[in-house]
């Protein structure tokens, strides 16, 4: 199948997406402007509190500069990355199957529903805390914790997608004698592609934020939660507000970067 | 060149239809329904078999018995061919939005086959070349039926099934199907099940017509199962089935009550 061929002729019959219109140029001007002006506020307000725990950007700042030139953010921000990256490729993996499992099977979802329900309402914290009880303070429980609290939530997402896909299309993919891995491809994977990606996106908030719980709690050496943690203890604003930037930019970096573009290759069929 | 003047003899049947019975389970309160009772059909090869009948009399349901996609019934499809190559043209398009054009219609060959060759010319046909990488949502709903009509013939099927595939069309947006889907049935010959209940229709198209309907009970007042009511050639010329008066005499001949 040729894919990047261009329409010989160029017949009228369908337009760009309304939702090309502008793209990323455009979106970045309005980013920038509007944080532009959530920074100004907020010096703005550092200079009239005048107070040791309301530093302003330019603080902040030069505690992101410092760290940075003893070496202490990457090894830190690079710690928490990788847990991230792990965990949530994990909590994917096992969430999806969970959810599609159930979207399929009525009577694993009858089943299972509630198992799903009490999970999902379990605080972070129960789940971290037993956690390192039952295992112990090792690498693999910070993941550990950090899937599970992931995990209901993407099951429910692509229990969802499974739900919807269209029996239509089964039909067509059946009376076509498309064969398993062909309407897997062609048929299923595209249905809950969307459903997938929303997961992602969402996941990925969610599984930082738990990640820098899980490492203050669970006394990792390295870690942007440890690092906070440990400025917390000695009420150090300026070294948590650095720490929470730097890695904000990272997971907007991996947004921008990876799970955006990702979406719009995704639905680029979209009229 | 006319397919019309050159109905093939009954003995080489393609399909070999007897459903015995076709009831549909009890739903939420309502009983269970008998649809279709003692509909038998020998189909000839490289026919144009229309299955007419009032909407809801389930056409459909016989039309995906045969397809092989609803097996919950009493009686029998047999086929001639071993391994029968069938291809279904749905009343909506059925396309993989996320797939472009030449993609959908290719999907169901075989990544080396050689029909895969014979794809540009059969876009070239339905009126798509040009479109082959745009995606069906972008397109009409009238090119999106020619996408499902290509993808429907690129697989050179033994059987081709159609349920009203030009249902929600403009009159001559369907005219013009019609007209397509003949010249390719001309040149690419294969049986043809085409389900309508559009009686027009059924005389311009086909070579045989078969028309479904409930029987009727005066002593019952329960829903009575569809069977066929009458079962007959249709003799006309190409140029007869283009001309309206003589689709319309033709018309009150077939359906004319007994």
């Amino acid at each position: 199948m040729s894919q990047a061929r261009k329409p010989a002729s160029p017949i009228r019959l369908w337009q760009s997406a309304p939702g090309q219109v502008g793209g990323w140029q455009e979106r970045l001007v309005w980013s920038v402007l509007s944080l532009s002006v959530l920074v100004a506020l907020w010096a703005l307000a550092a200079a009239i509190a005048q107070n040791r725990h309301g530093p302003g950007p330019l603080a902040v700042l030069s505690v992101v500069a410092h760290e940075a030139s003893t070496g202490a953010l990457w090894v830190n921000l690079g710690a928490t990355l990788a847990r991230v990256t792990v965990a949530f490729i994990v909590a994917m993996l096992i969430g999806s199957a969970i959810g599609l499992a159930l979207g399929r099977n009525q009577t694993a979802d009858k089943f299972f529903d509630s198992w799903l329900i009490l999970i999902l309402n379990l605080p972070a914290l129960v789940i971290i805390a037993l956690s390192y009880v039952w295992i112990g303070p090792y690498e693999g429980t910070a993941i550990l914790a950090t899937a599970i609290n992931k995990i209901p939530n993407v099951a429910v997402q692509m229990r969802e997608g499974a739900r919807s896909l269209s029996r239509d299309l089964d039909e067509m993919a059946t009376v076509y004698r498309l064969g398993r891995w062909k309407t897997f491809q062609h048929v299923t994977i595209p249905q809950l592609a969307p459903f997938f990606a929303a997961a992602a996106r969402s996941g990925l908030a969610l599984v930082w934020k738990i990640v820098l719980v899980v490492e203050a709690l669970g006394g990792h050496a390295k870690g942007v939660g440890h690092q906070i943690f440990t400025a917390f203890q000695s009420f150090d604003v300026p070294m948590i507000l650095a720490y929470a930037l730097a890695f904000i930019v990272v997971i907007q970096i991996v947004e921008i970067g990876l799970l955006q573009p990702m979406q719009a290759r995704l639905s680029r069929w979209k009229r | 060149m006319n397919a019309y003047q050159t109905i093939p003899a009954r003995e080489s049947a393609s399909v070999d239809i007897a459903v015995e019975a076709k009831t549909f389970a009890p739903v939420a309160g309502r009983p269970a329904q008998a649809v279709l009772r003692n509909v038998a059909l020998s189909v000839a090869s490289r026919s144009f078999l229309v299955i007419t009948g009032p909407s809801g009399c389930g056409k459909s349901t016989l039309l995906n018995i045969v397809a092989g996609l609803d097996t919950d019934y009493t009686g029998h499809v047999r086929f001639a061919a071993s391994d029968p190559g069938i291809a279904f043209i749905f009343q909506t398009p059925r396309l993989l939005p996320w797939r472009t054009v030449e993609q959908n219609i290719a999907l169901p060959l075989p990544e080396a086959d050689p029909r895969r060759a014979a794809i540009p010319e059969l876009l070239a046909r339905v009126g798509l070349s040009g479109a082959e990488t745009a995606y069906p949502e972008r397109l009409s709903l009238g090119m999106q039926r020619r996408v499902a009509i290509a993808r429907g013939f690129a697989l050179e099927p033994d059987i081709l099934l159609m349920d009203e595939p030009f249902v929600s069309l403009d009159d001559p947006t369907a005219q013009s199907l019609r007209t397509l889907v003949v010249e390719l049935w001309q040149s690419r010959p294969t049986t043809v099940l085409f389900v309508t209940h559009d009686r027009p229709e059924a005389i311009r198209l086909a070579t045989r017509i078969v028309r479904l309907g409930q029987l009727t009970d005066a002593n019952s007042t329960n829903r009575m199962p569809t069977s066929v009511l009458a079962d007959g050639p249709i003799a006309l010329t190409e140029a007869e089935r283009r001309d309206p008066s003589a689709v319309r005499a033709e018309q009150a001949r077939f359906f004319a009550e007994p």
